[in-house]
């Protein structure tokens, strides 16, 4: 109401009844205070009013332009907590656990909201209580200037009427019926008999403990921004397989679009194709770096949108970027030749696209001993690390699985002579080692055996790194075994 | 690394002059190289042979980021690379499940002009590696100027449009000054079967401090054994 009577011509005194339409004919949603006092109230029908006073001004409300205002209340009210969640349709809720000191006070802060509330002309009832229930039941039903309730919420509750607990209409009148007029009323019956007359969802004992507190309520904040989406509605369902790809053509420029104006480029991005019996397709891709560049996103989508299958036809599609960093604008250089590094980032997202992540990887190094913890694979995707060099000779291949072999060797400790590597022997020419690295006591079992390591040359100047898994008499097990591991170049 | 073609002694086969060599560490050596990157193929003597690895990592440029694509019978047979052992440089390892996505892969890499080198591993002779798939590499190598190593383990030299080709296999190393027992310097055995421009030849050639070295000719291990009778 407030929010019109900003933007209109209408004088304060005028009997302005903002409607909306229902089953039978427009209902009144909201009222002045001058029609208010000739007898219309909302949620009564306007012909109903218009029969007690004629003079009545009917003008359709927006509801939809209401919940806009309401959202951008909530950013805004971001100001006093950081927890703000629209409540209903015209409430917001407000999580001030431990904020109050910020503002000298409880009593300053409620004092706060309410003046900067004035300032921006909207007049609103704030009630601050220990649960979220509980303060709305306050703001809606309790005395019109701020209620501030620690530990006599129960006692400031109970005067209100039992449609201050939130319960459904029915419920409510329910209870009416009954002659519990009042939440202390509803108070003093005894938990058991109330809860088996009511339904679980509109139980008026599930209320009551929500407002005092003993069950939790917890909130869902606003989300702080959306992420940037373009839409494409079709007027006939398109069945054609090429149908994605065509609208990939209209909605990628309309997204880049979007991230040029907010400074951000986007690292996921979601084709959805809505189907007209109610299901959805997605495709998503992923990029190594903050893109906005149309041709770029195109190509890494593009293979996926063509495989959407597209049922009984798409009549919608939403391209949205799920994840978006920010990016700031950038000129490459004045010729056009993209640097270095945009390029390769490139390379990795068509790569992991067709390959699929779990394939196009970077080394991802770790501090351990063991040779093939030292050297994990994270995907390529995610920021490179600098890859330390080790401080002795590692091998330029490693199998993945050391594969056993059968050596001959001076017991119990002595170099090897010669091994049998998948059924065929290696005279071994030179050898340099061991080098011991024990088992990560921390993280493995207590049976795990220490690695003596060997770099170890064939007759024919082959060279292996091999090792001897445990000793002879260590108490871990029988004979120790021998291993490939990896290979020199 | 890389340098011009600037051949020292014994460019044919026959070299018996070479075994002569006083120490083999002496001269200094360039690999054969084409005039501007592009694909060279390179056969490993034998799949448990890791060889050609030390000789081609010898000649890669790390300043940018190498891409090195590996189709999964490569990785089972003759192990995954592993960053510890390739020195310092950022590194984009690719594993496929066939020779057919490995050459997409590298085709797609080297249409990009922000890495310093491919290197694709296929195993055995694949129907997908055929003479119109190398020459696309070549092709694509040329004109982003990115070289291209095609490495073929457990592979036979059929057709191909690769400029160079290579035969690379381990040679006993050179002599260890500190450590009888224990193997030097790496040592190949490198033969440059086909080249475009160039002379065929084989020859010995170690790694050390930076730079190659003729370390031996056709004879196998024939330095080696020189170096660890005078030692």
């Amino acid at each position: 109401m407030e929010r019109w009577a900003r933007s209109s011509d209408f004088g304060p005194d005028d009997p302005v009844v903002l409607t909306v339409e229902g089953t039978h004919g427009p209902i009144i949603h909201a009222v002045t205070q001058a029609a208010a006092e000739r007898g219309a109230r909302a949620g009564s029908r306007l012909t109903d009013a218009r029969a007690i006073d004629p003079a009545l001004v009917a003008v359709p409300a927006d509801p939809a332009g209401d919940e806009a205002l309401l959202e951008r209340l909530a950013r805004w009210s971001g100001r006093w907590s950081p927890l703000v969640e629209v409540d209903g349709a015209n409430a917001l809720r407000l999580d001030v656990t431990g904020v109050a000191h910020l503002f000298g006070g409880e009593r300053k802060l409620v004092a706060d909201v309410q003046t900067r509330f004035a300032v921006a002309g909207l007049s609103t009832r704030v009630a601050m209580a220990p649960t979220a229930a509980a303060a709305w039941a306050l703001a809606h039903y309790g005395d019109p200037t701020a209620v501030i309730c620690g530990k006599d919420t129960g006692a400031k509750l109970a005067d209100l009427p039992v449609a201050a607990l939130r319960l459904p209409p029915g419920a409510t009148r329910t209870l009416e019926r009954l002659g519990l007029k009042t939440v202390g009323m509803l108070a003093g019956i005894e938990r058991r008999s109330l809860a088996r007359r009511f339904r679980e969802a509109d139980n008026p004992v599930d209320a009551l403990d929500r407002a005092l507190g003993r069950k939790p309520e917890p909130l869902t904040s606003v989300p702080t921004s959306r992420s940037p989406r373009a839409l494409l509605k079709l007027e006939e369902p398109a069945t054609h397989p090429e149908a994605p790809s065509q609208a990939l053509e209209r909605l990628i420029p309309d997204l880049v679009q979007q991230l040029q104006r907010r400074h951000l480029g986007a690292r996921r991005l979601t084709l959805i194709g809505f189907r007209v019996d109610g299901s959805t397709a997605v495709a998503s891709v992923a990029t190594s770096i903050p893109s906005r560049e149309p041709k770029h996103l195109q190509r890494l989508i593009a293979d996926k949108a063509a495989a959407l299958d597209p049922g009984f036809g798409f009549d919608a599609f939403a391209l949205e970027a799920s994840w978006a960093e920010n990016l700031a604008s950038a000129q490459d250089s004045l010729v056009e030749e993209p640097s270095g590094t945009r390029e390769v980032a490139r390379l990795v997202d068509r790569l992991s696209v067709k390959l699929g992540p779990d394939n196009v990887r970077r080394p991802q190094p770790h501090e351990s001993h063991l040779p093939e913890r030292a050297s994990g694979w994270g995907p390529a995707l995610e920021k490179a690390e600098p890859v330390c060099t080790p401080k002795s000779v590692r091998p330029q291949r490693m199998l993945d699985r050391p594969e056993a072999i059968a050596v001959v060797y001076a017991t119990p400790e002595g170099v090897p002579r010669r091994f049998v590597w998948r059924r065929a022997v290696h005279d071994i020419a030179r050898v340099e080692g061991p080098e011991r690295i024990a088992p990560e006591w921390w993280r493995e079992r207590s049976t795990a055996r220490l690695r003596d390591y060997y770099r170890v040359e064939d007759q024919s100047g082959r060279r292996y790194w091999i090792y001897r898994e445990g000793l002879i008499g260590d108490g871990r097990g029988g004979l120790p075994e021998w291993y490939m591991h990896g290979l020199f170049g | 690394m890389v340098g011009g073609l600037s051949l020292v002694a014994g460019g044919g086969s026959r070299a018996a002059e070479i075994h002569q060599l006083p120490s083999g560490l002496g001269e200094r050596w360039h690999v054969p190289a084409p005039p501007s990157p592009t694909l060279s193929e390179l056969f490993a003597a034998s799949p448990r042979d890791a060889g050609w690895a030390g000789f081609l990592l010898a000649q890669a440029d790390r300043t940018k980021p190498l891409l090195w694509v590996q189709d999964r019978m490569a990785i089972i047979e003759s192990g995954r690379i592993y960053p510890p052992g390739l020195g310092g440089g950022e590194l984009i390892h690719v594993e496929t499940r066939d020779a057919k996505l490995a050459l997409w892969a590298m085709e797609e890499g080297l249409r990009c002009s922000g890495l310093s080198g491919v290197i694709g591993e296929l195993w055995g002779d694949p129907s997908a590696l055929d003479f119109t798939a190398t020459r696309r590499l070549a092709v694509a190598a040329e004109r982003s100027r990115v070289p291209c190593w095609l490495v073929r383990l457990a592979g036979t030299a059929n057709l191909s449009g690769a400029r160079m080709r290579w035969r690379v296999a381990s040679m006993p190393s050179i002599a260890n000054p500190f450590d009888p027992r224990a193997s030097g310097s790496p040592a190949w055995e490198a033969e440059l079967f086909r080249a475009r421009g160039h002379q065929p030849g084989r020859w010995g050639v170690a790694h050390e401090a930076g730079a190659f070295h003729l370390a031996a000719a056709s004879g196998r291990g024939a330095l080696g054994e020189v170096e660890r009778l005078r030692a």
